[in-house]
Formats: C-alpha cells, structure tokens, sequence
C-alpha cells in the first residue's frame, strides 16, 4: 500500500483459472479487480484453464438463480483495465475460438503466457 | 438396478470425472451439472473420453447449468440428453441409487 | 430498513441501498432522495438514469471516476466533471445518486 501510495507503479497479474458459476472465485477476483483500478497501477487479467469460460459469450444463469455478471468484464474497459490475456491452449482443449469471447482479448500461447507472468511484479492466481 | 451418477466439477481441475466413469458399471445414467457441463460438449479435450463412455452408459447433461455458461446445447456429444431439473427428478426417481462425485 | 412505496414495503439495507433493484420505482426514488436532502431536478434524474443505463449494460455500479468519464462521453465536459456531479449529490454522486437510483453501493465504496 506504501508503494502505491508514493506512486510507484506495479505490474499486477490477476489469474483467472477457475469457471463462473459452479464456484464464487470468477466474481471474488472481478471485484478485486475493479478495486484494484481504484490504485492506477498497471493492471493485468489473463484467463487460462477453465477461467476462459469466465467471459464465455452467452451466458444466461438465470435458470440456476445466480447473478449474471459476465456482462462486467465489458465495463473493465472504462476502468481503464485493457490488458486481458487469454491462453490459446486452453480455448482449444474446451472447443472454443476467440469468436468466442465476449471482450477483445490477446491469444497468447501457454509458453508465452508463462514469459509473460514472469515479468510481473505481482500474481495473484484463483 | 442401476445407479444416477452425479459430476459437478469440471474435469480439467478435478478428477472426479475420471473416477466416477471408472467405477460407473454398464446400464448406468451419469448426469453432468454445475462446472462438469463442459464435458458434455463436442470438441473439448474430453469428447474422445465421453464418447467412449457413450457407449455403455447413459450420458445426460443439466439445460440450465449450460445456459448458464453461455454453452450451446446443440453441441453436446451425440448421444447425451439434455435434461432440466424435472428431468433430474425423473432420473433420481428411476435409478436404484444416486451417488454424487463430489 | 425497509421503505413504503404505493402502499408495499420495499427491503434495503442498513445503509438504505435497495436490496432488489427491480423494486425501483420514480416515486421510491424521491423519498430516497428527500432523505438524503436532495431536490431531484431534470438534471439530477438525467445522472439517475445514466446510471440505471450503465447497471443494466454493465450489471454493477461504476465507481465515480468511471461515472464522470462515462457522463463526460455521453453528455460532455461540462457534465462529466467533479464539480457539477459534487454539486447535485454533495456526499458523492457514487454514494447518493446509486442509492437513489436503486443500485447497490459502488464496489469499493466504503
């Protein structure tokens, strides 16, 4: 807190591995998220694993009484956070396609997804 | 005589999926819900697995729990019904036993 | 706590946010807004309703620096800005004019 207060500013990476829905870590760490703009540090999201079905297109859970809140991640962009990362490998291992994304994304490759992560500051992984 | 087996974790972070096909004995129903409705689709890691399993054991998935996930219901592996939660009911009602892979 | 609206009563929370935004309605955001001392004017209901817009695209209430670069898009500068926002809803346009308009407090309001 001491550094983002003097302004130094710091690479963050908040993983997402985890699919919405079934557990409440998708939303927990979009509310981290948003948060965390509040303290204009570099901010970046990557989705990997099952986390790339966190901004699936489409989604209606309604039917199971959860709050819908994949349309959030399109409000990211007027918080200023715009580096989203997503994993080639594990759009292909679930069947999807960027086209299948519901924000603009960078597709990397798992490797340099990895190099990627190693040049942050911070990680957080859920 | 046969068991409803229930999956509700996705197969690429648990193995649950792996040891309930594993254990499931022919005649079968397996429901996938919750984050295992992945595994219902076509052209995931898994379809190769699941439609192996097609084979001998009654392969259903949760509507509900697909919409949710924006995943089409067109797109599961041939074979698999997709049920909604009256259907659920029916498949509890109509097996000897249930058991959850939590 | 709970508020009275055409004769229901309508649950909120301690703090007097809606607990169910689609309970909202006009008549239940001018008591809101008495309560907090506010007049509601043209101007106070077109920040009112910007923001039920952007609940409903965006399903969360945006944080005031996203609101003002939001309503600076749509309305222009002369809108979009601090002082004008500060001075139709003095305790913060993120606190008072989210409560009036039935959406939860903004994430990360404290």
């Amino acid at each position: 807190m001491d550094d983002m207060e003097s302004g130094i500013v710091k690479k963050f990476m908040f993983v997402n591995r985890k699919a919405p829905h079934g557990t409440v870590y998708a939303l927990e760490v979009l509310e981290m998220v948003l948060i965390s703009a509040a303290f204009d540090q570099d901010v970046h999201l990557a989705f990997l694993d099952d986390g790339v079905l966190q901004i699936k297109k489409g989604q209606t859970p309604a039917g199971i009484g959860v709050k819908n809140f994949s349309p959030t991640y399109r409000a990211l962009e007027g918080y200023d956070i715009e580096k989203l990362y997503v994993e080639a490998e594990s759009l292909a291992e679930r069947g999807l396609t960027e086209d299948d994304l519901l924000v603009p994304v960078e597709v990397l490759s798992r490797a340099e997804m990895g190099k990627l992560m190693a040049g942050m500051d911070v990680v957080l992984t859920a | 005589m046969s068991t409803l087996h229930t999956v509700n974790k996705s197969p690429f972070e648990r193995s649950c999926l792996d040891a309930c096909l594993g254990h499931a004995q022919p005649g079968d129903a397996i429901l996938l819900i919750e984050d295992a409705v992945i595994a219902a689709l076509s052209g995931t890691a898994f379809e190769g697995k699941m439609a192996d399993a097609a084979k001998t054991l009654k392969l259903n998935v949760l509507g509900p729990d697909l919409a949710a996930r924006g995943l089409d219901p067109a797109k599961v592996i041939k074979g698999t019904h997709v049920v909604d939660y009256a259907g659920f009911v029916d498949l509890a009602a109509g097996t000897r036993a249930t058991n959850a892979w939590l | 706590m709970a508020y009275t609206s055409n004769g229901a009563a309508i649950e909120a929370d301690e703090e007097g946010y809606l607990t169910d935004i689609n309970q909202w309605n006009e008549d239940l955001a001018g008591q809101i807004a008495k309560d907090e001392g506010i007049t509601m004017t043209p101007e106070h209901w077109e920040v009112v309703n910007f923001l039920r817009e952007y609940y409903s695209e965006y399903q969360i209430a945006p944080a005031v620096r996203v609101l003002t670069k939001a309503i600076a898009k749509k309305m222009g500068p002369d809108k979009g800005n601090n002082k004008y926002l500060y001075e139709l809803f003095p305790y913060g346009p993120g606190k008072q004019a989210c409560k009036i308009a039935g959406l939860p407090k903004p994430t990360g309001c404290v």
